[in-house]
């Protein structure tokens, strides 16, 4: 009974991504807010001890330009390395060979998208990418559609943890198929989070709520009105929702069911 | 001078140098960047072995702000 009385007490209640624990399970993306500032301010109010980021460029003409690593301090964050742009294994492949040079660790992000208007994930370039990446010693995330046949195909690879979208990147829509991701998460013995979908707390709270290890989002923060304040938010969601995936919701009943005794009544 | 391509643009750069000697002349910090060069990756640790020819096309990269 160790998880549930670390959970009255709120202590200890880690979850362990390619062998480093972590305490916070909202994972936030680092793009799409108006400077690095309040890039900043909103990573900070969120708790969060993974950050993605991209890998672009430099800018070759103009070198002053501020840096993200001058705002997020990388010893303070892991900096999760992802692919968001990469339409083939190949590219995919490319970019985190150079973010791993860039950065010095193995930990990345995997998605390789299929089209432009969806952004769905492209599951057989997917599964190539993952192929190549564990044969070259990454420990890989991988984002995924919230097909169980396939999350169980990229665990079986080596993957480290699994990531179905919640909803399309971006939209904001919510967790459209609970069943999926709760199959999902059932079967998996490495973490799963939502990844994409996320619109506002209470969709990172269903997502925990299904027993999810996690949740991964950028955009329900940075254009919310208040970027720094969904941060907190969303870091309050996604504790409650795992508060209340242990605690064990009452069943639901079709009829009303009284609170206070029926004996007694005048 | 030689005539290289960095990022898909082409450059004019003094003759021997290495990529530590580029770096400093693009005004670079080698600790935040990463450089594929004719498409091979060049590990950190060689960027003063690696002397600059003719022709080299050079990826320059480095973190930025992204999520999905």
């Amino acid at each position: 009974m160790g998880v549930e009385n670390n959970m009255m007490e709120q202590t200890n209640d880690t979850f362990n991504i390619a062998g480093t624990d972590f305490t916070s399970r909202l994972i936030v993306g680092t793009g799409k807010y108006k400077d690095f500032e309040e890039t900043a301010r909103a990573v900070a109010a969120s708790g969060a001890e993974i950050v993605t980021v991209a890998i672009r460029r430099v800018n070759v003409t103009d070198p002053t330009q501020p840096m993200l690593v001058d705002y997020l301090d990388p010893k303070k964050y892991t900096y999760l390395p992802n692919t968001a742009g990469c339409f083939t294994a190949d590219d995919a492949i490319r970019t985190l060979r150079l973010a791993r040079e860039a950065g010095g660790w193995n930990l990345v992000k995997l998605e390789v998208l299929g089209d432009q208007k969806t952004l769905y994930p492209d599951m057989i370039e997917t599964l190539h990418a993952v192929e190549v990446l564990i044969g070259d010693d990454f420990d890989v995330m991988v984002y995924c559609s919230d097909d169980p046949i396939m999350a169980k195909r990229l665990e079986d690879l080596g993957c480290c943890a699994i990531m179905p979208l919640g909803a399309p990147i971006g939209s904001g829509l919510g967790i459209q198929n609970p069943v999926q991701i709760r199959l999902i998460v059932e079967q998996a013995k490495v973490p799963v989070l939502v990844d994409a979908g996320v619109g506002t707390a209470s969709d990172a709270a269903v997502a925990m709520e299904l027993g999810c290890d996690g949740v991964l989002m950028n955009t329900a923060i940075a254009e919310a009105r208040h970027p720094v304040a969904m941060a907190r938010a969303m870091k309050l969601a996604v504790e409650a929702g795992r508060a209340a995936y242990y605690a064990g919701r009452m069943p639901k009943k079709l009829y009303a069911d009284p609170s206070s005794p029926l004996a007694g009544l005048i | 001078m030689i005539e290289i391509t960095i990022n898909g643009d082409p450059h004019k750069i003094r003759a021997d140098q290495n990529l530590v000697e580029l770096l400093q002349d693009l005004k670079l910090d080698p600790t935040k960047v990463a450089v594929e060069r004719n498409l091979e990756i060049v590990p950190k640790t060689t960027y003063q072995d690696v002397k600059i020819i003719t022709g080299d096309r050079l990826e320059i990269v480095h973190f930025i702000g992204g999520g999905k």
